[in-house]
Parts: C-alpha cells; structure tokens; sequence
C-alpha cells in the first residue's frame, strides 16, 4: 500500500522552482532517506508531504488523502528542522499538551523512554542542551505513536552517543512497520538506516534505489593508490571514472569499471603503491551525483 | 535509549476538541504565570497605582462617584489590557519567530483552537487580575464595590476585552517579536494616558479631553465608570459601538499580518 503519493508535483516560489514536477510514491513500512545540496528542494519536498506548502501544480496524496486534513495529520509524527519550544514550559507538560492532539497517543513515560528524556521530564525547555532539544522535538513528534514520521535533519546538534541511539530508535520503529521519511547532510545517517535513497538536485529526482544502487549509479568503486609521474587530466581520463582527485603523489579514483581503469593504468607504466580498490562511500556516490566540488575530505573506508 | 522492543505503552484517552482546548488553556496559563514581566503588569502594576494615585483620594469624588471606587476601575481596566497586549501581542510575534506556530500547525489540532485557548487564558488571567486588585482596594484601601457592582463591571470588561485581544493580534501579526514589546508599550501607555486610566478626564488636561474620545481604553473604561453611577447607563450603546468599530479595524489588521505571515512559508 502506498503511504504517499506525489504526481506530477511543482511548487514554485515568484521565480524559483524549488520542485519541478516531481513524482514518487513511498510504501508503507519503507524508511526513506533525501538527499541533495542544500536548496535542492527536499525541505520543500517534505513541506508538501507534510501539508506545510501547497503545491503550485500537481497532487500529493498522504494515506490516500490530503495531507492538510486533520485525520492525515492525526497519523502521522513530524520533527521540524529548527523549531524552538516555549522555553517557560517543561519537557512533561509539552507531552502532555501534545499527547491531548493525537486519538491514540503513547503514555508520557514511554514517550520519554523513547527519546532518552526520562531524567529531564521536570526540566524547562530553555534549559535544555541543544541535543536535549531536537530530542524534545523528536518526543512530541512521535507521541502521538504515528504511522507515519517525517524528521527533517534529526540529529543535528546530537552528539555521538545521542545519534548512535537515535538510529537505534527509527530501526525499531522500522521493525514495528512504521513508514519514516528523513533528510539528512550526515550521508552515514541515510546509509545507515535507509530501504532506499532518493537524490534531489534543482527540484528533481536525479538517482533513486538503495544505497548499493545508489553507489553503483555514481560510479561503484573507488580505487585508490600512491604513484607519481601523472597528470590529474590522465588520470580523469581513464575508463569510467566520474571523479578524481590527485594530490602529493595520492590519486583517488570513483569509477564503474574499475578493472579497465587499472588495466589501462598499467599501461601508462608509472609506480603504483598502496593499490585499494573499495566499494565507494555513499558520501562519494553523492558527489558524483550531483557533481559539486566537495566540501570536505571525502571519508576513507 | 536504552530501548527497546517492549511494547510501547498507549493512553486510552481520545482526543476530542475540549480534551485539546482545555490541554492548549492550561499551557497559556502556565506560560503567563512563569512570565516574571507579566505578573509585574499585570497583578502588581495595577495594585502599586492604585496605592499611589487611588487611595490617597479614596476620600473624593470625581463626576459625583467616589475616587477611589473610579480608580480603581480605571486600574481595573489597565490590567485587562495589559494581559491582551503581553499575552496575545508580545507572545504571538515571539512565538511566529520560534516556528512553535509550525509545530503545532503540523499536529492534529484545529488552529482555531490556539486563539480560542489564549483568550480562555487571557479572561482567566483577567479575571484574577481584577479580583485582586479589588480584593486590596476593599481590604487595604478601604474602597469597596458593591459585589453587584463589580460583578457587572467584572462582565462588561472581560466581553469588551475582546477588542483589545484584537489589537494584540494585530500586533502579535503584524510586528516582528523584537519590535512587538517595545511598540505595543508605546500604544499602550499612550493610549493609557490619553484615555485618563492614570489622570481622571475630570482633572485632565484640555488636550487629553479632546482626544479621549477617540480612544479606545476610554469607551472600555467609561463602560465601567458608568456602571459606578458617573453618568447615565442609556448612554453606554455608544461606547459598545466604538469598541465594535475598533474589534473590527483590529481583526482586519491582524487577518492582513496572519494571512502575510502564511504567505512566506507556503
């Protein structure tokens, strides 16, 4: 059964298109993960889902109806990107305010358990750290024990040990056949927890599957070495490659047939040490993807 | 989280729109009542007047009605606005900045229901705010109404309230929440003044006189010192038609900024 429904979906913003007819249907069950460069249009994506933002043309259907009517809304849990609380109000009474929305909500203390706040349920909001807060944000959102939860860049300002036990969170509630759509800039985040990766650049879906097919679409393998006497424009030269990089004497290469890429390689009869051929990162595929510059060291396997 | 494939465990309640208004009241209270600022103006504010301007004149009287009883009204009707501009005016343009509004605009919950629970919150407050203010006139001050009295006076002013819950939103809406306290301050104070909730019209300046009519406070205060006996009641139609006017050209202001607001994010 289809959870969500988009069909044909542009929202368009005075000059902008921020989504430029979009399709995509989301099965129950299934956890979604978007990605895309920032202003790629997957917070907009999600608005709509969500009933937030009407679309300029198209439909999107949440459990076969719109998402802005309160029987979609009362199903579904969602953790807003930068959302701040009334400060003067305690961790317990914005669940109870919140359990009061939702027909069949969760008791306080289960809710609590869920995103590790047990200790802070008397604590203000204001006086909460910032991964207290988005974990605050994360309780309300699913207190109202949603078949459907939408988080928006959940775990930033987590820290480590938060995030660990945030993703242990969601694959349980994959486990009980909750359906969870997520943005994410942490790519381990989305290859982590997600059935299938769907890439948004310039308001469309430009790669969609799971991560292997993900990083099979962007170029399967990295291969990397240490060599010298060659130039980067021979090195991106070389079979399939989609992406290189070549600094003091390391090359790292993202190619789809890495074996007529070392084949040729060997040709050129330069030294070559420390040869690693790797299955590429899903940070990696990314980049290729949407082939921007890299903002940071990609992460070596 | 150490969590977790025990079975989560449900409520048994449902929801029902009273279940959520009376939940939404009763966090508009708690947030006014941890608001330092807001308790200060709105229960301490009113009494500190009165014992400064009131009292001393307990023994007047002012257009044939006692003093203190008029100022007292008169403080009265300065708190009841001051809980609609801090608690609609300055909570609403803050609470728009946090992107609370977002959250709960994504929860099952009916909107109108936010509005309908800050002014329970609101008349509650108001109410209380009243109560004590009289309840230190009769006891400290020696000023007492009538229990029949202050119960109509009491109802006159949380019905008339409404137009000043208006002008909150107006403002909640229209301005940003670094702009909100500092401007609806300045109306408030103006308009305050202008209407004589601080200096009696009677012993006010020409130009006060001349411009109190076209004030707002002053038709809601003048429904309260007729009341007392200043002039004849026949004549309040007036003022519940100013406040009409007003309530409306508030409303029209605040649907502009709401349906602004609403614009930007969709």
């Amino acid at each position: 059964m289809n959870i969500i429904e988009l069909e044909r979906v542009s929202k368009q913003y005075g000059s902008l298109k921020a989504v430029d007819n979009l399709s995509l249907s989301v099965q129950q069950g299934e956890v979604v993960s978007f990605l895309g460069p920032n202003g790629a249009g997957k917070t907009t994506t999600l608005s709509m889902m969500m009933g937030l933002a009407s679309p300029t043309s198209g439909t999107v259907r949440v459990f076969g109806e719109d998402p802005r009517k309160t029987a979609v809304r009362s199903r579904m849990g969602v953790m807003l990107q930068e959302s701040d609380l009334p400060g003067m109000l305690t961790v317990g009474e914005l669940l109870d305010l919140f359990s009061s929305f939702y027909p069949h909500a969760l008791e306080k203390k289960s809710a609590l358990e869920l995103a590790d706040l047990s200790d802070q349920v008397n604590k203000k909001a204001n006086t909460l750290s910032g991964g207290q807060k988005r974990r605050l944000i994360f309780a309300l959102s699913i207190v109202g024990d949603p078949e459907l939860i939408f988080l928006d860049e959940p775990t930033v300002a987590m820290d480590v040990q938060s995030r660990s036990s945030f993703w242990e969170t969601i694959k349980n509630f994959r486990k009980q056949g909750k359906t969870i759509i997520l943005t994410t800039h942490h790519l381990e985040e989305a290859d982590a927890l997600s059935d299938r990766i769907i890439v948004i650049d310039k308001g469309q879906i430009i790669a969609q599957g799971d991560k292997n097919q993900i990083k099979a679409k962007a170029g399967g393998s990295k291969v990397s070495f240490k060599t010298q006497g060659i130039t980067l424009a021979t090195l991106q030269a070389l079979p399939g490659v989609s992406r290189a990089s070549y600094s003091e004497g390391y090359a790292e290469l993202i190619s789809n047939t890495p074996e007529k890429l070392l084949q040729e390689l060997f040709g050129y009869h330069v030294p070559v040490a420390d040869l690693e051929v790797t299955r590429a990162s899903l940070e990696e595929a990314f980049l290729s993807l949407t082939a921007k510059t890299p903002a940071r060291q990609p992460v070596k396997n | 989280m150490t969590l977790t494939t025990a079975p989560l465990r449900k409520t048994n309640h449902r929801s029902s729109n009273l279940g959520m208004l009376l939940a939404l009241s009763k966090t508009e209270i708690i947030k006014l009542f941890r608001n330092p600022a807001f308790i200060i103006a709105t229960l301490a504010l009113p009494i500190m007047f009165f014992a400064i301007f009131g009292i001393p004149n307990s023994k007047q009287s002012i257009g044939g009605v006692n003093a203190g009883a008029y100022m007292l009204i008169s403080y009265c009707a300065y708190g009841l606005m001051t809980v609609c501009i801090t608690s609609f005016g300055n909570s609403i343009a803050n609470e728009r900045g946090m992107g609370w509004n977002r959250i709960l605009k994504v929860a099952p919950m009916p909107p109108i229901l936010y509005f309908v629970a800050k002014t329970v919150a609101a008349l509650a407050v108001g109410l209380l705010s009243m109560l004590s203010l009289t309840l230190f006139g009769s006891v400290v001050g020696g000023v007492s109404l009538e229990p029949i009295l202050a119960i109509t006076v009491f109802s006159k002013f949380l019905l008339a309230m409404i137009t000043f819950i208006a002008l909150g939103l107006a403002i909640g809406y229209n301005l940003s929440s670094t702009a909100a306290p500092a401007i609806s301050n300045l109306v408030f104070l103006m308009m305050s003044f202008t209407s004589g909730l601080f200096v009696p019209l009677e012993v006010a300046p020409q130009f006060i006189r001349d411009i109190a009519p076209y004030m707002p406070a002053y038709h809601f205060a003048e429904l309260g010192w007729m009341t007392l006996g200043s002039k004849p009641l026949a004549d309040q139609m007036v003022h519940w038609l100013w406040l009409g006017g007003y309530l409306v050209l508030f409303l029209a202001l605040a649907y502009r900024g709401y349906r602004r607001d609403e614009g930007k994010k969709s």
